[in-house]
């Protein structure tokens, strides 16, 4: 079974249509690239499978489970919509970590107030936070910041962030981690760093998706890539399919462009 | 003894006392103030647009319909309010709260409430814009991370946004502060006890002018060390940016 199925998905700004009947699937411990030049969708189409935009029609299934319905007019309360999201994990282009947490207290923050709601909080407090904190303490040594925990965001490297960024959204364990252009505000050298991580994850068997624009990274990483253009999936296969052989002529000229 | 000399103790006292009065109009406007500022700045920020079904209808190109349907009637109205607030004079709305609803035959108005109300709103409208400006200076991101971290819109303000906010508000906040010290003043007109009226009637009883100038060493003293204080804030919020 599939852990997550995305059918029909079509999604448009007013008159400007994005994203047009997206239909793949993917497997639990894969690893997926998408890649394409901007404008193409692929960030909206990130954003839409996070519910941070509203699809305008399809489904998308996850774990065989109907996950979301853009074809019903049903709106999610608050409430559901917070478990769904809890389900994923993104990591932003621009990393968007709490400026006034250090290191520790933006991987810790999330996982603390969700542990609020457990039934045995109050008389499990102090075992649940040390947990919580220890948790996020190996994650955050497992991506190489454990000199880190007390430094405050401005005072880290932009890969140093994003690795922040990347425990933080771990610490939650979701189902699938997304990665929207996780190396495009960074300087070239500082990209290495974040390319060892995501791979060190693909190694664990970490499921994630991968808006990105390294291809050589995509290729080698992947177990299958998406190339979109103007909000279609124009072609999709194993690594070796879309980026060494593409059939179609539109993916063609998109490598053709970057190499 | 010069009349100087005979003067400057009872006009000191007479200022202190002035100050204590001061000092409980510009508590008391905070207090009120600050919350009922960020209410309005939500209210001015209110997306509700009750007509919003009619949106459906104006693919013609129907101009009206789509003025009403994008029409917010709560942010219409606290915009309206705050234009009328900060569109017109302090002493107006002290003088239209202290001696208005004697005129509309209400009796027994305590005078100080009258000017506590005059303050807080006035106040409150000058905060709201700040908190808006603060409020909206949170970059889209921050909320985004918060959504795809599982919190909820509550825990989103208190726990990543107000601090963030606090911190964008602090100068323009210093500012207000020390305005209002000074605007404390105006309650004069309207009978009340504070720093200045005291030392006109020492102008007027005694025929001196210097407890005037004298009472400005209050107000001074007084921003001074508000300055101190929203100093030490500011460089206590620097660790992050």
């Amino acid at each position: 079974m599939s852990i997550l199925n995305v059918t029909n998905l079509s999604k448009h700004f007013g008159k400007l249509q994005v994203l047009k009947d997206i239909n793949f699937s993917m497997e639990e411990g894969q690893v997926v690239s998408i890649i394409g030049s901007s404008g193409s969708g692929k960030t909206t189409l990130l954003r839409c499978i996070n519910m941070l935009e509203n699809a305008n029609g399809g489904k998308i299934y996850l774990d065989g489970k109907l996950f979301i319905d853009a074809d019903s007019s049903v709106k999610y309360t608050p409430g559901q919509l917070r478990t769904k999201q809890l389900s994923l994990g993104l990591v932003f282009q621009d990393f968007n970590l709490f400026p006034q947490y250090n290191v520790l207290e933006n991987v810790t923050l999330a996982p603390r107030l969700l542990a609020k709601e457990r039934s045995d909080y109050k008389t499990r407090k102090k075992e649940i936070l040390y947990e919580i904190e220890e948790n996020a303490k190996s994650i955050l040594a497992s991506v190489g910041l454990s000199e880190k925990l007390e430094s405050y965001p401005c005072q880290l490297s932009g890969g140093q962030k994003q690795r922040v960024s990347i425990a933080r959204a771990l610490a939650l364990k979701p189902r699938i981690l997304f990665f929207d252009e996780p190396t495009s505000a960074l300087d070239p050298e500082l990209t290495g760093e974040i390319l060892k991580v995501i791979r060190q994850l693909a190694a664990e068997h970490i499921t994630m998706i991968i808006v990105t624009h390294e291809i050589d990274f995509a290729y080698s990483v992947s177990d299958k890539v998406i190339f979109m253009d103007k909000g279609v999936i124009a072609e999709e296969g194993t690594p070796d399919e879309v980026l060494k052989n593409p059939k179609n002529p539109r993916t063609q000229a998109f490598l053709q462009k970057l190499s | 003894m010069s009349k100087f000399q005979e003067l400057f103790i009872p006009v000191t006292l007479s200022l202190l006392e002035g100050l204590g009065v001061t000092f409980k109009i510009f508590t008391l406007t905070l207090l009120f103030a600050l919350p009922l500022g960020l209410i309005i700045s939500f209210g001015s920020m209110s997306k509700w647009a009750p007509f919003k079904f009619l949106n459906g209808l104006h693919k013609n190109g129907n101009k009206l319909i789509a003025i009403i349907s994008n029409f917010k009637p709560i942010s219409f109205l606290i915009r309206i309010l705050v234009w009328v607030i900060r569109g017109t004079p302090l002493m107006l709305q002290l003088i239209l709260f202290g001696l208005g609803p004697g005129l509309i035959g209400i009796k027994g108005m305590n005078t100080f409430v009258a000017v506590m109300i005059a303050f807080v709103l006035n106040y409150a409208c000058y905060f709201s814009e700040i908190f808006r400006g603060g409020i909206e200076a949170v970059p889209r991101g921050q909320y985004e991370a918060c959504q795809v971290l599982g919190m909820t819109r509550t825990q989103t303000f208190f726990k990543v946004v107000l601090l963030q906010v606090v911190k964008h508000i602090i100068p323009p906040m210093g500012n207000e502060f020390i305005t209002l010290v000074k605007d404390t003043a105006l309650a004069n007109t309207i009978m009340i006890y504070e720093i200045t009226w005291n030392a006109k009637r020492f102008m007027a009883s005694k025929h001196v002018l210097w407890p005037l100038f004298y009472s400005g060493i209050f107000y001074l003293l007084f921003c001074g060390i508000l300055t101190v204080i929203f100093r030490q804030f500011e460089k206590k919020l620097s660790y992050f940016d």
